[in-house]
């Protein structure tokens, strides 16, 4: 199996803007990768060209095995996108937003049925799957919305804050669902503001000002900058590079 | 001194009970955290603080003044930030505070004044003249507060104010809260986020619109009961998996690690002897401090 993400001196310019800057990272399939930074630092830019949605400016790189200048479309098609903002339709029951995902996928009706009930199964949506999405609490819909989002099996999956704000037990599930979906091979590309979700992640970069400025797992990370917790290693690496500038 | 005290209030919204006898204080000088997820009731408690909405039964007092019945003595005292701040995108940050400072009725001597001591402590000086559009997260917050502080209130309420906002602007926020602190304003501020309550003085967890706990962050720490370990294994999946047999404990998978979470009263030697037996080795085990999550897990059982 290729590496989920492979990428080697990405840039992307707008103008004379660098908005992503000369990045490299190799992410293996099934990890489930942490990618931080602080707002405006380039991440979602760097997300969108890992998505093929934008081109980059210079640099090479694969996602899936395909090539992110040439092969756009297919890495389109091998990945999924889940967020907190993720657009449910309130008024559709959970099991026609799934149905309206799976079209949007081009899903056959055969294996749109097939996935859905699989997804159900696997994600215990059955008690609240046929009632209106926008009645659902918080937890639920976040559920729902990550069912949607895998109803094409995608071997990558980017979650942006897929927790936030969600009571900690049904966090804590969460998660326990997403360590089993990458044990299963799926590559979970999160991005958090929040640091009690980027300690579940198997590695971590923290970007900054365009630039990748650490990759490591969260607690070596915290080990190597001798500061009590990720929060403050975050807020020290970036803030003493914000001092320099 | 106590300056916002409440006291049983209860809010239905129909059938939906958004807040339930709920009561706290808050003091001058001091930031009391009200931390609990989406649907926890914040929000409807925040709002009936402010004298936005009508509530059932219970009663909520500003500076002694009744917000159900005074509501014009508690205006100038307070300074709220909705969760939604509405910012005039295509307004400069200057402009922005202007209106709300027309708002407020200020006049221009107090404004220019005022408005110079608002950029001081936000830092947002250098951006005046920037659309408010353009403005990054942690900016526009620090605007919204700013628009929220431009008639000095002595009491600000701020419905989760740094959500979507990276750390290191979140931390600067919260050292805007400290600054106003020590100038005497009461701050009541709620979050889903822990690591935030772990910064304010007090903290009232919310939960299903009642109270779980109040205290200082050390005092809701130590509420916790029994021991967390977290051990280093790999892969986590199939000790996960030997874990789950082991009795009186509980197991989640934390990064490239476990964390167990022994309850209070279970025989520590037998559950050691088991992840002995499991064949983690004993510099593997490492006790850690339970975070305020695992206290508020454990109150949300209860």
């Amino acid at each position: 199996m290729p590496p989920a993400v492979v990428i080697e001196n990405l840039t992307k310019r707008f103008g004379d803007f660098t908005a992503v800057d000369d990045i490299s990272l190799t992410v293996p399939p099934g990890e489930i990768f942490g990618f931080l930074g602080a707002n405006g630092a380039g991440k979602t830019t760097a997300i969108r060209m890992l998505c093929g949605l934008l081109l980059p400016t210079s640099g090479r790189g694969t996602v899936n095995g395909f090539d992110i200048f040439r092969e756009s479309e297919k890495i389109k098609k091998s990945i999924g996108y889940m967020s907190q903002k993720f657009s449910l339709y309130g008024d559709l029951t959970g099991r026609e937003n799934l149905a309206f995902y799976g079209a949007v996928y081009r899903l056959s009706a055969r294996r749109l049925k097939d996935r859905i009930a699989e997804v159900i199964s696997h994600l215990d949506l059955a008690s609240f799957v046929d009632r209106p999405a926008g009645s659902l609490p918080v937890g639920w819909r976040q559920r729902l919305a990550l069912g949607a989002a895998i109803l094409h099996r995608p071997a990558m999956l980017f979650l942006d804050e897929p927790t936030g704000g969600v009571d900690p037990v049904f966090r804590r599930r969460f998660w326990e669902i997403l360590y089993t979906m990458a044990d299963e091979g799926t590559t979970l590309f999160v991005t958090t503001h929040y640091m009690d979700e980027a300690e579940f992640c198997r590695r971590i970069s923290i970007m900054h000002r365009g630039r990748i400025i650490e990759v490591g797992n969260p607690g070596a990370l915290v080990a190597k900058y001798g500061q009590p917790d990720l929060q403050e290693t975050f807020i020290s690496l970036i803030s003493g590079r914000e001092n320099d500038a | 001194m106590i300056s916002v005290e409440v006291d049983n209030l209860s809010k239905t919204y129909g059938t939906v009970k958004a807040v339930e006898r709920f009561s706290f204080t808050a003091g001058t000088q001091e930031i009391v955290a009200v931390a609990g997820p989406d649907g926890a009731g914040k929000t409807s408690l925040f709002r009936s603080l402010c004298g936005l909405i009508r509530f059932d039964d219970g009663r909520a007092a500003i500076s002694g003044h009744d917000v159900q019945r005074e509501l014009d003595r508690i205006k100038p005292l307070l300074g709220y930030m909705p969760q939604t701040f509405s910012l005039y995108h295509d307004l400069s940050v200057e402009e922005n505070l202007r209106f709300y400072a027309g708002l407020f009725g200020l006049n221009k001597r107090t404004f220019d004044t005022k408005k110079e001591s608002l950029y001081l402590f936000s830092g947002l000086g250098p951006f005046r003249n920037r659309p408010a559009g353009k403005l990054s997260g942690g900016m526009k917050q620090k605007l919204a507060l700013s628009c929220a502080l431009i008639h000095d209130p002595r009491i600000l309420i701020l419905d989760e104010p740094t959500t979507g906002v990276d750390p290191l602007s979140r931390r600067q926020f919260w050292d805007i809260l400290k600054e106003l602190r020590r100038a005497g304003a009461t701050i009541i501020v709620s979050t889903p986020y822990m690591d935030e309550v772990a910064q304010a003085d007090r903290a009232v967890f919310m939960y299903m619109g009642s109270k779980l706990a109040e205290g200082t962050p050390a005092h809701l720490a130590a509420l916790y009961q029994g021991q967390v370990y977290q051990v280093d294994v790999e892969p986590t999946s199939a000790h996960l998996q030997t874990f789950q047999q082991i009795g009186g404990i509980d197991v989640r998978r934390f990064g490239s690690a476990l964390h167990v979470q022994v309850a209070a009263g279970t025989d520590i030697v037998a559950v050691f002897a088991a992840l002995a037996n499991a064949g983690v080795a004993r510099e593997n085990i490492h006790p850690i401090s339970p975070g305020l999550e695992d206290v508020f897990i454990q109150l949300m059982g209860k």
